[in-house]
């Protein structure tokens, strides 16, 4: 007899090439049995939906501690569950920057009480200044699972390099803003037509691609695993393509909305477009998606980068830049699926097998022994986005009122009903 | 007691459908002919011994600049006074860090105070969009960034009407920074609604991304640029704005597009030189041409007041909410 019984619906574990209605047992917050007959104390009936690993965003944003009015641990963690998310990672932007173990600690501590795994990824330089090494060794030993200058790029070589070579005993990647600044020139949205028109500053591709093409040559002479964060162009998906091919450890995620926006499509000044990298050209948007189909792209990351009204409601220049992905995640990637032919299993393996390789983590499997991370979602429930009626702080979203394909409908960590059909299940 | 005459167009049916002028990306060959229309009468007011008419006579009119100007302000200063209406000018260039939240709050304080038109210029492109989204009193965009500047655009087509009949079908080349210039991008609107042909001249550094699909040819050789052109418009170069390396010097930017007679010898004959300044004589134009015949630098000037004034009193009245 186990604890829960998962039935009646579709399991999608890539890592272990299941893609078939089976059963799921949970005992002890852990895999029992995959597969069979089998009876639990509790059942739960998932007829009609897909059971998969939970699913893990690599990249978000957390703002706490520093900047609690945006989201903090524990809003941005229920709108994970929300979203169907069983780990997210933190990014190190926090005020103080998370550049050494005492901030990590803090995130843990605030963790205790989140509905989803935190596992904070640690600053590469001292104040994301790229001057400095942080603490790299004290926050890796402390839990980091990732260092990062998110948000910067590292302007100096040199400190890249150090960076990365003495990050190599490790075994734990460095994940780049690919951003060179002088290139980025101040620049506000993607340059081209819609910049020009709207007397905004433009950002060239090139500002991103050449940093990409540096760190992977970093990545050669160091010999550390680097992963590109938000990749949004065509000359960058080709870079890590081709280094990838020479077999070098190199990976990328994509935001959903790289891979579905592009600039031409903005409403005039409307700061819900605004973020960076920038939304690109229509030949970027589709470079992105065919290499998130074809594995070059193996994890689909949000970004979710929440802010204020009173903040992103300001001439397009001054607003900062970013926004919120992390309830909206699922339903717009699976329009890969929907519209472009993506194996449902492939796109599954980016949102968990996928980031779990790239940060070594060992989740985003439905092993017998594994935690019990599960996430079940109705691939075809239609419903209309409503920031009112969400988890995160913040609304700074281009998808309010959007009508979605697909929601998580349960979320289970260690085996444990976190969220379940809008609302979160109380411990 | 001096005569106090009505503008002769001035009837209460104004069939202008924009409740804020904010670029001229909005406005039909319709609207822009009428707003041209309406600055005649305006113009000859202009002429007048005595220059003031009482048509917005108890209207509120707040100048807003938050970037500094001299001709724009002191241009909407006067056309609102030659209509009688109340002027404050309201320069803000000081405090600018926090001009984003401030933009709005002091911008809906205006509006308590029952101000009836407000009148912007921001450095920030969309600044001018942004407050018309947030207030209900009809907004006109003195200049946004590098984003916009209508009644510029409409000053310039009124002094070619003027100069060189109708718009259809003229040649304009416009020369210079045109990367930065909301006075280029509201002309390339306007002139290409109005069914002019129009060419723009840069080095490659001052072009912006895709400005070919403005429907304009894009020279890189003012020689080429000026070919058989009915009037040359020369954008101001900002040297505060090159950051030092969009061209090598002045000296090299003015031996290939500073406009000479040699230039003008290329064109139509009679060729209207144009510039929004303020100019910088040896660098966009010679000391001659600025002062010389075919110049319609000043009347670009005094237009400007007239165009002012018509835009003035047609958005006056104008109500969003």
């Amino acid at each position: 007899m186990y604890d829960l019984v998962i039935k009646n619906g579709h399991l999608i574990d890539p890592a272990n090439g299941i893609d078939r209605p089976c059963a799921l047992a949970i005992t002890g917050g852990r895999i029992a049995q995959v597969g069979g007959t089998m009876e639990g104390r509790e059942t739960l009936d998932a007829t009609g939906l897909i059971v998969c690993p939970g699913l893990i965003d690599l990249h978000v944003h957390l703002r706490e501690p520093g900047q609690e009015w945006k989201e903090d641990i524990l809003s941005g963690s229920r709108a994970a569950a929300a979203g169907g998310f069983t780990t997210i990672c933190p990014m190190p932007n926090t005020a103080p920057t998370h550049d050494n173990a005492s901030v990590t600690r803090l995130m843990l501590k605030r963790a205790e009480a989140a509905p989803v795994r935190v596992r904070p990824i640690g600053a590469l330089t001292r104040g994301l200044k790229g001057e400095v090494l942080a603490d790299l060794g004290e926050l890796f030993d402390t839990g980091c699972v990732a260092f990062s200058d998110d948000g910067r790029g590292v302007q100096d070589g040199l400190v890249m390099r150090h960076a990365m070579e003495y990050l190599r005993p490790f075994r734990v990647p460095v994940i780049i803003h690919a951003q060179d600044d002088c290139l980025f020139d101040h620049g506000v949205m993607n340059e081209g037509w819609r910049a020009t028109e709207l007397g905004l500053r433009g950002i060239c591709n090139a500002a991103e691609d050449v940093h990409i093409d540096r760190d992977i040559r970093l990545c050669e002479l160091t010999g550390t695993p680097l992963h590109v964060a938000h990749l949004s162009t065509r000359g960058g998906v080709d870079l890590v393509r081709r280094a990838q091919a020479r077999g070098l450890s190199v990976s990328a995620e994509a935001a959903p909305h790289h891979f579905l926006l592009t600039d031409e499509e903005m409403p005039a000044f409307d700061t819900h477009w605004k973020m960076s990298p920038p939304l690109r050209s229509p030949a970027d948007r589709d470079a992105v998606r065919a290499a998130i189909i074809d594995g070059t792209i193996a994890a689909i990351a949000t970004d979710h980068a929440p802010h204020a009204p009173e903040e992103k409601e300001r001439p397009f220049d001054e607003a900062p830049f970013g926004i919120i992905g992390l309830e909206t995640c699922l339903p717009l990637a699976l329009t890969l699926v929907r519209d472009h032919g993506m194996a449902l299993v492939d796109l599954v393996a980016r949102l968990t097998s996928g980031p779990a390789a790239i940060l070594g983590l060992d989740a985003g499997h439905l092993g017998v022994g594994a935690a019990a991370d599960v996430t079940l979602f109705d691939p075809d429930e239609r419903w209309i986005y409503d920031s009112e009626r969400h988890f995160s702080k913040s609304r700074n979203t281009p998808w309010e009122g959007h009508t979605m394909v697909g929601r998580a409908t349960h979320t289970l960590v260690d085996g444990r009903l976190v969220y379940r059909r809008g609302e979160m299940v109380a411990a | 007691m001096p005569d106090v005459i009505d503008p002769p167009t001035a009837t209460p049916a104004k069939p202008f459908p924009h409740t804020d002028l904010l670029d001229t990306a909005d406005l039909t060959a319709a609207d822009i002919k009428y707003l041209l229309d309406q600055a005649e009468s305006f113009y000859e007011i202009g002429q007048r011994a005595v220059k003031k008419v009482p048509t917005l006579r108890g209207i509120t009119i707040m100048n807003c600049f938050y970037e500094p100007s001299t001709r724009t302000r002191s241009s909407f200063e006067l056309a609102g006074k030659r209509l009688s209406a109340d002027v404050i000018n309201f320069s803000a260039t000081g405090s600018s860090v926090k001009k984003g939240e401030s933009l709005r709050d002091t911008a809906r304080n205006l509006e308590a105070m029952g101000t009836d038109l407000i009148v912007v210029r921001h450095p920030a492109s969309g600044a001018a969009a942004y407050l018309a989204h947030h207030l209900a009193v009809p907004v006109i965009n003195a200049g946004d960034g590098c984003h916009a500047h209508p009644t510029q655009a409409l000053l310039d087509l009124f002094t070619l009407r003027r100069a060189k009949g109708p718009l259809a079908g003229l040649k304009v080349a416009i020369v210079g920074d045109i990367s930065h210039s909301r006075v280029a991008r509201s002309n390339l609107l306007a002139m290409r609604t109005m069914g002019m042909e129009v060419r723009v001249c840069a080095p490659p550094t001052l072009l912006p991304a895709a400005v070919e699909r403005y429907g304009c040819r894009v020279c890189t050789r003012l020689e080429e640029a000026v070919e058989g052109v009915d009037a040359v418009m020369m954008l101001r170069i900002q040297m505060e704005r090159q950051g030092g390396h969009t061209f090598p010097n002045l000296r090299e930017y003015a031996a290939r597009y500073c406009l000479t007679r040699r230039h003008l010898a290329l064109a139509a004959p009679d060729c209207a030189v144009m510039h929004p300044g303020p100019i910088n004589r040896g660098v966009e134009l010679t000391h001659e041409l600025a002062d010389a015949a075919p110049s319609l630098i000043l009347s670009q000037v005094t237009s400007g007041v007239a165009v002012r004034m018509a835009v003035l009193y047609v958005m006056w009245g104008k109500k969003k909410r």
